[in-house]
């Protein structure tokens, strides 16, 4: 069986707006996670081109690209991925310590609503606690960009909630531009604007009038 | 190919870095175990087969004259099944060529022609002396190798005063030489030191034993009590002058071979075992790895009908296979280190047909072993697949947990890093497989060590003979017992810086029940030329009244400071008297008793006399003074400790080149395999983290520091441990070899201890780098969005 060339993004062309929260809809293989991928410098597109801030990324240095993830995005993962030997706290303060400018550990902590369970480990915590902790890491560098992979699939409705609740404080409060991929068109009602994506391009953008709160969602 | 096989290959294949160490760990536990005990065999055949064909003496006496009709004496004791008469002569010898003295031992042949009854020779090239040829001589092979004489070559000898010219018809190694060593002289110096077979009539005429002899060897009937036969011999030859019989176990040559077979019997035992325990560890930690993550496998396989046994019998054949990999590579490599290590003892052990010898048993059990290690290591692994419950095999894993180290309890915690902190708590999670992974290391390191201290300890050895003991440039001995002013003779010469002369006689020394022959040495107390060692330090004083004993006699003795010895002195008008342990001194060497010159002549009543003296000479005249000593019929021979310590420094450091260098590569083996394994179980366990690290914006530095600060901690942990554990062989090395001839001090220089780490090191930080590639090819794309 010889080699298939794929096409995972095919045209696609958006910006994303300062502070704005955008919800990225659509199927399996619809080309989403690859986009989120992208826009975080964690993979090479094979053509076309990704300015940060009016500056162009430069794929081919993976020392900028260190820095970029560095400096500027934030990453919530399906699976939390925290570091199973490092506390709650250790676990934000392992991204704090390379920032330039971070939220103390404790401080993000207080923020998803996690001040009492700082000195616990991964394995003492709920799948929703594990999935704040992550948050927490993720926005406690102060990112301009936020971008989370299906935050809530592994989690339950009502742990869910809280964790999208999180999501949308920390937007709100500190302005961080999210952007988060989902197969769940309810949460599409959080966003300033939702695109959803169909066979790697984007088949549609729809701006949302009024965000709904994280509570008026339902799925 | 059914498809459970190509799973197997394919999973082998997938994990080949780790397999490729396994199997090389193996390979050298079977090299190691293949090489020692077939080279260990072959020393052992070829001597067997040489001392029975040849027919080594049982027993050994020498005497100063006694007519021939005391052999039959002899032969009349119970147990002597046979005796021989012969003249021994130790002599200085003039070689073409060469300025040193030169000693030679002339060791008599039958009057009749032939090959003696006992210790026949080896002919090598040449022929026996012809009857009627007094002046034909069979030489030793390694002298004759050592100046490159060839048959018709002739030497000079001073034989009693009188100059002949020996010519050489023949060139042989002899059962009783396997290691030639001039009397007095520690270490075998082929070119100062030989030995030459004469006619007897020949060497009887020139050393005044006309119908008389000075040297006796027995050979015992079966079941003959050896020290009963010795006591009964030693009691005929008393008025002969006789110095004490002995038998195999005290006769030099014989002995230091036995002593290297021994061991290589600790080598064969030692070395393997490490690799083996290493080897059965890594599998251990692979396959319970490979169980682990293939849980769901297992689960799938059994929901899908297969047994528990065809399941433990598919993770046995991983096992089998890369342990079988290992034994054949492993045999392949002992036949060649066995080959190897066999022309090593070459060098020093002059034994004919002298081959490597593989027997069939020696793989098989090889084979066995490293299977059993394997198995016995993967126990556990195999136990787990084969009860894991196949409901349960399709859950995921519970998830590791963690908690702060005690360390950290104790808030030091606090100095650490976040990433510092998941070093120290991953290895703490682990106890056991960290402390295993790190004592695997340290075996490496104690392999360098162990393997080292035999340098070092005859660095040692040497530094305390030159530096504490013998001193002297030369030293000689007069035919017989001189009155002092022979010191003054000597000093007058040209070239002779300080003369220090000595007395030394044979002695029999008991107490109670028990006694010990030795040599009882009379020393200018406030000499510089020779002193007595006491241990690694300092010399000891020579007492001016008593005797100072070396330690290892006074234990044989089991007397201390203080008890009381019978000295029944074996030459001369053999005075016995009772005289008392002054002093203790920790030799290396021999088991000797020391005086001070004056006390020894009261002790003997014959003020004045001395047996030689040591010299301190100019190097710039030392050439014309060897020449005029060797006209000087009173001297019998001039021994050069320092040259004949240098020559066999020279002769060895091949030899211990080539075993450090066999040793630095199984050591990389054990070190890289052990750091390679950790390493690659680390990533693949971790592999998620590191991703994550790095999608967070660690750099790829950062990130391996995480991975490289376990292995660092690991290896820094090893190499203390290491250096005790090589310490503790080395003193079991040198306690298994220690006897009444010498003692190996166990003396492992700094600079040992700091090559043995860099080489772990090195090779750890080599196979990191290797591991390190990985971190740098982490694909964090897919890392994240699998749940492990």
């Amino acid at each position: 069986m010889g080699e298939v060339e794929v096409a995972a993004l095919r045209g696609v062309d958006i910006d994303l707006r300062d502070g704005e929260m955008v919800v990225l809809l659509g199927p399996s293989g619809s080309g989403k996670s690859t986009l989120l991928n992208l826009l975080g410098g964690l993979d090479r597109p094979t053509e076309g081109t990704l300015e940060y801030r009016g500056t162009r990324l430069l794929f081919d240095d993976d020392a900028s690209l260190t820095r970029y993830r560095r400096d500027c995005v934030g990453f919530v993962f399906q699976f939390y991925n925290l570091i199973p030997s490092l506390t709650a706290r250790e676990n934000v303060a392992i991204v704090t310590e390379i920032a330039r400018d971070p939220l103390p550990p404790e401080d993000a902590l207080g923020l998803v609503g996690l001040g009492g369970r700082m000195d616990h480990f991964p394995s003492q915590l709920s799948g929703g606690e594990q999935q704040r902790v992550a948050i927490a890491r993720a926005v406690a560098k102060r990112p301009d960009l936020l971008l989370c992979d299906e935050p809530t699939g592994a989690l339950d409705v009502s742990t869910g909630k809280v964790v999208l609740e999180v999501l949308d404080r920390v937007n709100r409060e500190l302005g961080t531009t999210t952007a988060i991929i989902t197969h769940n068109a309810a949460i599409g009602g959080l966003a300033d604007r939702v695109m959803t994506m169909h066979d790697g391009s984007i088949a549609r953008v729809a701006e949302n009038a009024r965000r709904m709160g994280p509570d008026e969602v339902t799925w | 190919m059914r498809a459970i096989h190509r799973k197997l290959w394919r999973d082998l294949w997938h994990m080949r870095g780790q397999a490729l160490a396994i199997v090389l760990l193996v390979a050298c536990a079977t090299m190691t175990f293949v090489g020692a005990v077939s080279t260990r065999r072959s020393l052992q055949v070829s001597r067997g087969h040489y001392y029975d064909r040849n027919r080594l003496a049982d027993a050994w006496a020498s005497l100063r004259r006694a007519p021939e009709d005391v052999a039959e004496e002899v032969l009349r004791i119970p147990g002597v099944a046979e005796v021989e008469t012969r003249v021994v002569a130790e002599v200085q010898l003039s070689v073409t060529g060469f300025p040193d003295p030169v000693v030679g031992r002339l060791v008599s042949l039958p009057a009749g022609g032939g090959q003696p009854g006992m210790n026949r020779l080896h002919l090598r090239s040449g022929r026996l002396p012809e009857p009627g040829r007094a002046r034909e001589v069979v030489a030793g092979e390694a002298f004759v190798k050592a100046h490159r004489l060839r048959p018709g070559d002739r030497v000079g000898a001073v034989i009693h005063g009188r100059r002949q010219d020996l010519t050489i018809v023949g060139v042989a190694l002899s059962p009783e030489y396997v290691f030639q060593a001039r009397t007095g002289a520690v270490m075998p110096d082929d070119k100062r030191f030989g030995v030459f077979w004469m006619p007897r009539d020949g060497l009887a005429a020139a050393a005044d034993m006309d119908g008389a002899f000075d040297d006796i060897t027995l050979r015992l009937s079966r079941g003959a009590s050896e020290p009963a036969v010795i006591a009964a011999v030693d009691r005929v030859l008393a008025p002969y002058g006789g110095t004490g019989a002995y038998g195999r176990d005290r006769h030099m040559p014989t002995r230091y071979l036995s002593d290297e077979i021994k061991q290589l019997r600790g080598t064969a035992i030692v070395v393997p075992s490490i690799f083996l325990g290493v080897a059965a560890f890594l599998l251990n930690v692979l396959v319970g790895r490979v169980v682990a993550t293939q849980r769901e496998q297992v689960g799938v396989l059994k929901a899908f009908g297969w047994g528990n046994g065809a399941i433990g019998l598919h993770y046995a054949w991983m096992v089998l296979v890369m342990v079988l990999a290992g034994t054949a590579l492993g045999i392949a490599g002992g036949v060649w280190l066995g080959r190897a290590m066999t022309a090593q003892y070459t060098i020093f052990y002059r034994l004919p047909v002298f081959e490597h010898e593989l027997e069939t048993w020696v793989p098989a059990v090889a084979a066995a072993l490293s299977v059993a290690a394997g198995l016995l290591g993967v126990a556990g692994a195999l136990a787990r697949a084969v009860r894991l419950p196949p409901a349960e095999a399709m859950r995921p894993a519970a998830p590791a947990s963690f908690h702060a180290t005690p360390m950290e309890r104790l808030g030091i915690g606090r100095l650490l890093s976040p990433a510092g902190r998941m070093v120290v708590r991953n290895l703490g999670r682990r106890p056991v497989r960290s402390l295993l992974s790190s004592l695997g290391i340290a075996f490496a390191v104690a392999i360098l060590v162990t393997g080292m201290f035999f340098g070092d300890a005859m660095d040692a050895f040497i530094d305390v003979q030159f530096r504490l003991s013998d001193r002297s440039d030369a030293s000689v001995a007069f035919t017989a017992p001189l009155p002092a002013d022979a010191a003054l003779e000597l000093r007058r010469q040209d070239g002779v810086l300080r003369v220090e002369p000595y007395r030394a006689v044979g002695v029999r020394m008991s107490a109670g029940p028990r006694a010990a022959h030795t040599a009882l040495l009379g020393l200018d107390p406030g000499g510089e030329l020779r002193r007595v060692a006491d241990g690694l330090e300092g010399p000891a004083a020579i007492p001016d009244a008593g005797v100072m004993l070396s330690r290892r006699l006074a234990q044989n003795l089991s007397v201390g400071v203080g008890d009381r010895v019978t000295v029944e002195v074996l030459e001369g008008r053999r005075p016995v008297r009772e005289v008392t342990v002054s002093a203790l001194a920790d030799e290396l060497l021999g088991t000797s008793a020391y005086t001070s010159l004056p006390a020894l002549a009261r002790l003997l009543d014959e003020p004045g006399s001395i047996s030689g003296a040591f010299l301190a000479v100019d190097p710039t005249a030392e050439e014309g003074l060897w020449r005029r000593l060797r006209e000087m019929p009173k001297v019998a021979a001039i021994g050069q400790a320092k040259a004949e310590l240098e020559a066999f420094r020279t002769m060895s450091a091949e030899f211990l080149l080539f075993f450090a260098s066999v040793l630095v590569v199984l050591a990389s083996v054990i070190a890289g395999g052990v750091v390679y394994n950790a390493a690659r179980i680390t990533f693949a366990e971790r592999s998620r983290e590191l991703a994550t690290l790095r999608v967070v914006g660690l750099t790829r530095a950062e990130v391996s520091s995480v991975l490289l600060g376990e292995l660092a901690v690991l290896v820094a942990l090893a190499i203390p441990m290491g250096w005790l554990i090589g310490y503790g062989l080395a003193t079991l090395t040198a306690g298994s070899v220690e006897s009444d001839l010498y003692r190996i001090p166990v003396v492992v220089s700094r600079a040992s201890y700091a090559w043995s780490a860099l080489v772990v090191v090195a090779a750890a930080v080599a196979v990191a780098l290797l591991v390190r590639r990985r971190v740098d090819r982490l694909d964090l794309v897919s890392v994240l969005k699998t749940r492990e």
